[in-house]
């Protein structure tokens, strides 16, 4: 009897806790979506050198055109990949586990992470057109600390912890502007990668 | 009364636990949701679904989405608070052993 009643105060935890947050996210999308962001920024770096500015001169204010648009591709192919791989290990993850991923929860997680990350990117592409380059990477990585901060509700708390580290690394680069491109690789790429590993070892 | 008599007769089965649990802390299920959350069947849900509702622990709301039948499910205030004393004896339970 005694039994059955812890089996059933740990189900009834369970259901709410699966049924509330998004919990298909698995550690390997964090590195490899770090993984992406770090070659992408190794990439960067190389093109700046081609272009002959020495990214660690602190001497690069007047980019033109061609290198920014090249920029912003690079950018989002990174986006993109890191997203694949998240998409890719989530689904992996809910087959083996037997989860559900297109829930209320699932719905709520993303919405939550989408309006601040969208406003950041509005918020960048304004300082893309006004030519202010050297905010964007402090602003991408204070707009997704807030994200994650406002998503961690509706998955992994642990996220919010990502989401604190990421806008720390942000304020800090406001002060050390010219440095945004290794800012932007520790935040984007190690963060992600310790991440991932911290999370896919915890949630085996 | 012993506590053991206090454990709600309607909560017995892990369905009908699974069904008030995940409506405790989400507003609307709709079935399709619910029956994969639990992982049951259609059959399964819907009499420990009906039986609830004949209890008025929660409410279940019948809509057309296009040209299909939806059904929603969501806690009522009384199964709101019936399931809490359920928690709550059960709690008691384990720490008086």
């Amino acid at each position: 009897m005694n039994q059955k009643h812890q089996e059933d105060l740990s189900h009834i935890r369970s259901m709410m806790e699966r049924s509330s947050r998004f919990i298909s996210l698995s550690g390997l999308s964090g590195v490899f979506a770090g993984l992406s962001a770090l070659i992408g920024g190794l990439y960067v770096y190389q093109l700046f050198k081609i272009n002959g500015i020495n990214y660690l001169d602190g001497e690069h204010i007047l980019l033109d055109g061609n290198l920014v648009s090249e920029l912003i591709s690079s950018g989002l192919i990174i986006l993109i990949s890191a997203f694949v791989f998240g998409i890719f290990f989530t689904i992996r993850k809910s087959r083996k586990y037997n989860l559900p991923i297109w829930t209320t929860a699932t719905k709520k997680m993303l919405f939550n992470l989408a309006v601040p990350l969208a406003i950041g990117g509005i918020f960048c592409l304004a300082l893309i057109y006004h030519k202010i380059f050297i905010l964007v990477a402090p602003t991408t990585l204070i707009f997704y600390g807030l994200a994650l901060i406002n998503a961690e509700k509706y998955t992994f708390s642990d996220v919010k912890y990502l989401g604190f580290c990421q806008l720390v690394l942000g304020c800090i680069s406001l002060f050390f502007i010219g440095y945004g491109l290794i800012f932007w690789i520790i935040g984007f790429g190690i963060l992600h990668i310790l991440y991932g590993l911290i999370m896919f070892k915890k949630y085996k | 009364m012993g506590i053991i008599d206090k454990l709600n007769k309607d909560f017995e089965s892990r369905v009908r636990l699974g069904i008030m649990s995940i409506l405790m802390v989400n507003e609307w299920i709709d079935f399709t949701e619910m029956k994969t959350l639990l992982n049951i069947t259609d059959g399964n849900l819907a009499s420990h679904s009906t039986a609830l509702e004949k209890a008025e622990y929660i409410e279940v709301k019948k809509e057309f989405v296009g040209k299909k039948p939806k059904t929603s499910y969501k806690v009522t205030d009384r199964g709101r608070a019936a399931f809490k004393e359920h928690v709550n004896s059960l709690e008691k339970l384990m720490k008086s052993k």
